[in-house]
Formats: C-alpha cells, sequence, structure tokens
C-alpha cells in the first residue's frame, strides 16, 4: 500500500516541484515564454519556440522513418515468418532497445553522421534539393550534424519500441479471423490487411507511444542534432530539442531566472509526454485489454 | 503476386533492424577492443595524452546502481505485490495507470525532479541524488512486472492454501511470492540493465568526478557520464576511450539481457 503509494507520491511531487522551481519564469513570461523565438540567456531573453520547433519536427522525421518499418517487421514477425525464425529476430529486436541511449550517440556521432554528410545527405541533395518548396528542406550546409541525423537516430530507437507493441497486438488478434479470411478466398496480403484494419486503433496507439519516446528522448540527440537554439527549413542545419538543451544546460545555469527557464522545458515536455503516454495506453488498452502491450507502454 | 511481394519488403524491414543492430556492436567491438587495457579499467581520468582510465566510473556506476536498487527494488516490488493483491478497486487502477505513464516519462525530468528534491536543498551534487534518480525510473517498472508475474501464478494454487486456512499474508508471502519469484527476479535483473545505462537523469544530479570516491554525499563519476563527456570532447584519444567503456557497459547489458532470456526459457 505505501509502495504502491509512492508512486502516487512521485508524480505528484515532480508536478508540484518543477512548478514551483519554475514560478519566476511563468509569472514572469507567462504564455510568451512557449512563442519566443529568442533564446539569449546571457541577456535573460528567453523564448521556447526553438526547442518546441526542433523537438517536434525531429520527432516526426523519426516517426516517418520508423512507422512502415516496424509495421514491416512486426508483420514479418507475426503473419509471416516460421516461428522458429520469428523468435531470434524478436529477440534481437529487444535488444536493440537494450542499447542505451548514450551509446546510440556515440554511434550516431562517428559512423552515422559522417555516412549521410558523404553519402546519404549528397543522395538526397542531388535528387530532392532541386524540386520547389520541398527541396529546402534538403539544402544548405552539410555537416552530418543535425536535425536530420537526430531524427534518423530517432527512428532507430523507436523502431524496437514500436515494434514490440504492435506485434503483441497481432498476437492477440483471434486467429480465427485469419482463417475466415483465408476460408473466404483472401489472399495472404488481404488477410494481413484485415488482420491490420481491426488492430488499427491499437496499431495507432503503437505509433503515439512511439511518438512519446521520441519527444523525451535525451542523449543521442543531444549528442547529434548540434545544439543550436535555431528555426530553420533545412533540415541539415543543426537544431536543439527540449530534451537536448536540458541535458547540455543544466549543470552550468546557475542564475536564478536560467535555471527558471530550463525547469518550465522540463514541465512542458513532461506534461506533453505525460498526456501522449495517456493517450498511447487508452488506445492500445482498447484492443489489448489486459495482458499483451501493457509490459511495453 | 502482391503477397510474394510484401513478404519480400516486411523481411526487408526484419533485415534492416538486423542488420543495424549488427553494425552497431560491430563498431563496438571493433573499436572498443583496440582501445582497452587494465591501465584504462582501474586508473582515473587524467589529462588528454597522459593516458588514465574510467576506474572511478565504474566503481561510481555500480555503487550508484546499488543504491538504487537497494531503494527500487522493495518499494518497486511492494507496490506490484500491492497492485496485484488487493488493487482490483479506483485507487489500485490510479496507480497502476500512473505507473505506466511514469514509465514513459523522459528520465532527464526525473533528473529536474530530484535536482530541485535534493540537490537545490543540499547545495552540491551527489552520488545519493543520483541512485536516487535512478531508484524513481526503476520502481514503476519493477511494480508493473511484479504484478504481472503474481497474475501468472495459478489461481488453485491460491485457494488451496486459503482452503487449508492460511491467512491472507500467509498465502501472498509462503505461496505466491515464491512461485512468482524467478519471474520477479527476471525483472529486476533487466530493470537494473536500464538503469545502468542511464545517462541523462545523472548529467546534473551525480555530476561526475575526476577521482575515486566511495562517500554518496560528494559528486561522482559514472560510465555513462563519462562515454558522454569522451564521445563529445575534441580529442581522437578521448574518443578511443569512449568506444572501450563502451564496449564494457554494452557488454554487461548485453550479458544480462541474454542469461535473462537464457533463464527464461529453461523455467519454462
Amino acid at each position: 500500500m505505501i509502495s504502491a503509494a509512492s508512486i502516487i507520491f512521485i508524480v505528484v511531487g515532480m508536478i508540484v516541484m518543477m512548478v514551483s522551481n519554475s514560478m519566476p519564469t511563468i509569472s514572469r513570461f507567462g504564455l510568451a515564454f512557449l512563442t519566443g523565438s529568442e533564446w539569449k540567456p546571457a541577456d535573460g531573453v528567453f523564448g521556447a519556440l526553438p526547442f518546441i520547433y526542433g523537438t517536434i519536427v525531429s520527432s516526426l522525421i523519426a516517426l516517418i522513418i520508423s512507422v512502415p518499418i516496424s509495421l514491416g517487421i512486426a508483420i514479418f514477425l507475426t503473419e509471416q515468418a516460421p516461428k522458429k525464425i520469428a523468435a531470434p529476430i524478436s529477440f534481437m529486436v529487444e535488444l536493440l532497445a537494450a542499447i542505451p541511449s548514450v551509446v546510440y550517440g556515440l554511434w550516431g556521432i562517428f559512423v552515422l553522421a559522417p555516412f549521410i554528410r558523404d553519402h546519404l545527405g549528397v543522395f538526397l541533395e542531388t535528387y530532392l534539393g532541386w524540386i520547389p518548396v520541398v527541396g529546402q528542406l534538403f539544402q544548405g550546409r552539410l555537416t552530418g550534424i543535425g536535425m536530420l541525423t537526430g531524427g534518423i537516430i530517432l527512428a532507430l530507437m523507436t523502431t524496437p519500441i514500436i515494434t514490440s507493441v504492435v506485434r503483441d497486438i497481432l498476437e492477440v488478434v483471434p486467429n480465427t479471423q485469419r482463417e475466415a479470411a483465408l476460408a473466404l478466398g483472401a489472399t495472404k496480403w488481404e488477410t494481413t490487411m484485415i488482420v491490420l484494419g481491426n488492430a488499427a486503433s491499437g496499431i495507432a496507439g503503437a505509433v503515439v507511444l512511439g511518438l512519446g519516446r521520441a519527444l523525451g528522448e535525451t542523449m543521442a540527440v543531444t549528442m547529434v542534432i548540434g545544439n543550436s537554439p535555431q528555426i530553420s527549413a533545412s533540415l541539415f542545419e543543426p537544431a536543439y530539442t527540449i530534451a537536448s538543451v536540458l541535458a547540455a544546460n543544466f549543470a552550468e545555469a546557475t542564475d536564478e531566472l536560467y535555471l527558471s527557464a530550463l525547469i518550465e522545458m522540463g514541465l512542458v515536455l513532461f506534461l506533453v509526454t505525460f498526456v501522449v503516454n495517456a493517450f498511447a495506453k487508452l488506445l492500445i488498452m482498447s484492443v489489448a485489454s489486459g495482458k499483451a502491450g501493457a509490459k511495453n507502454v | 503476386m502482391l503477397s510474394a511481394l510484401m513478404t519480400g519488403l516486411t523481411s526487408a524491414c526484419a533485415v534492416f533492424a538486423i542488420a543495424i543492430l549488427v553494425l552497431i556492436l560491430t563498431y563496438i567491438a571493433v573499436r572498443g577492443f583496440s582501445a582497452i587495457n587494465l591501465e584504462f579499467l582501474i586508473d582515473t581520468p587524467k589529462p588528454v595524452g597522459e593516458g588514465g582510465g574510467i576506474g572511478n566510473a565504474i566503481l561510481g556506476s555500480v555503487l550508484m546502481t546499488v543504491l538504487a536498487t537497494g531503494i527500487g527494488l522493495p518499494i518497486g516490488i511492494g507496490g506490484g505485490v500491492y497492485l496485484a493483491e488487493m488493487g482490483s478497486n479506483w485507487f489500485g487502477s490510479i496507480v497502476r495507470f500512473l505507473a505506466d505513464t511514469l514509465i514513459g516519462v523522459p528520465s532527464i525530468i526525473v533528473g529536474i525532479f530530484i535536482y530541485t528534491l535534493i540537490v537545490l536543498p543540499m547545495g552540491r551534487q551527489s552520488g545519493l541524488a543520483g541512485a536516487l534518480s535512478l531508484a524513481i525510473i526503476m520502481i514503476p517498472i519493477v511494480a508493473r512486472t511484479t504484478e504481472e508475474m503474481i497474475k501468472l501464478v495459478p489461481k488453485s494454487m491460491r485457494e488451496g492454501a486459503l482452503a487449508l486456512g492460511a491467512p491472507e499474508w500467509r498465502v501472498t508471502w509462503n505461496i505466491v511470492m515464491p512461485a512468482a519469484a524467478s519471474g520477479i527476479a527476471t525483472g529486476a535483473m533487466l530493470a537494473i540493465a536500464r538503469i545502468s545505462g542511464e545517462t541523462a537523469p545523472l548529467l546534473f544530479t551525480a555530476l561526475n568526478s575526476r577521482f575515486y570516491n566511495y562517500f554518496y554525499d560528494q559528486p561522482m563519476a559514472s560510465l555513462t557520464v563519462q562515454i558522454y563527456n569522451y564521445a563529445t570532447g575534441p580529442f581522437d584519444v578521448e574518443h578511443q576511450m569512449a568506444w572501450a567503456a563502451t564496449l564494457i557497459l554494452v557488454g554487461l547489458i548485453l550479458a544480462i539481457n541474454v542469461a535473462v532470456r537464457y533463464l527464461a526459457r529453461r523455467r519454462y
């Protein structure tokens, strides 16, 4: 009972401590804190917009890449692969989730970033850079460190999470559905589409869960996104996320207003991820009430 | 035709994920092994170019993980037992819901919480603050796995004991807990693996230290923060040390995961 209550104390304590410690900026800037695009701690100017922008865009890049891949893996594991192949592959995907964030960051700096600078970035600039409007995304200084690299690292990190939740959800779809579809003459792929349709809200939940992870992911992103508070159309340019500005500056923030600004950003991130996770949980529960998925939520 | 094509596509996705895993592990193994030696494992950090090692960081990680486990494990297991045995009311559902969302809250937020709660009043960063943040990350994970494991214990065992006249606490303690013990241990091991790889909550709670430090009231080095500092440092020597330290960290975490998997398979 006391142990269980401690979980409530932790959550309530987090909200109370963070609100009370961010009062200086909340009372001073109000909502302008969230919409201001200038971030100059030395001058006492704090606008969180570049960080909010960086967080959202990097997470979107991550999901655009990781959702199709995760769905593919999950479908392969549950609908197509024989059990003997599926089991070791699931395990390897789980190992991907077990690798610490800081290790992804290290790998990102020394392996992924040079690859993007020398190959992927050049490729994107050559083949997509000339398209009007959209092309702006793929023009600019290619250093390998920037929004695109951050997004790709996030994609690699969210893939195992989305995969395992989708896999659990597909596993609870009753086999009778598959048999019925096959009996009516549907091909294997048509059957899979029917199964996916029935699990749709659970899959949406898995994606939202992945979004929650991407929004809050800290170390790996901090190490590869370039840490510069700007809003730039180009995905090659460095950016900043809420989590990474906390990681990079918190230890040095000595002045009260600066610290308060960082804590308020932490509060924003906390509330957003809390709502996103709660939403994901509701979606997943609607499909798999009880066991499946719960261990990953 | 379409079916075959889609199977090709989905298996390509699976191959991609495995390739990424292999790629990451190979880089760690190749770069890590070339930089590792005994001095590196026991020495403290030295100015760039003079060698040095990560002995104090390994010690710091171990000390903080041990304390975090000491705090987080009993609370987590206690909470899980409560949820499984008495948690089918509104209080239980609130706790369960908060635990699930807490698992998804970014770990750096936990760091901020502990910073405002412990570091500001104490006036300095400390190993204690680092260990407490890790404990907070651990509690909801352990609570939820414990609950799942206890629920797997067959009802008939419980009913049998109750029918023999055992009081409820006795049934929980002497019948249900031993039956669920190995599952709970598995969950605990995975939670330990998880917190030993955490970096973000330690950055400004435990900070870092250049020396061997055995006291929880002082700033403490950790393997993960050390990797972060070395990786973002400007010198090649530092990068090499980052890879070597990563080899140790990832080796440990993968070993736990593989061991847990092996033990879990033997059980069923």
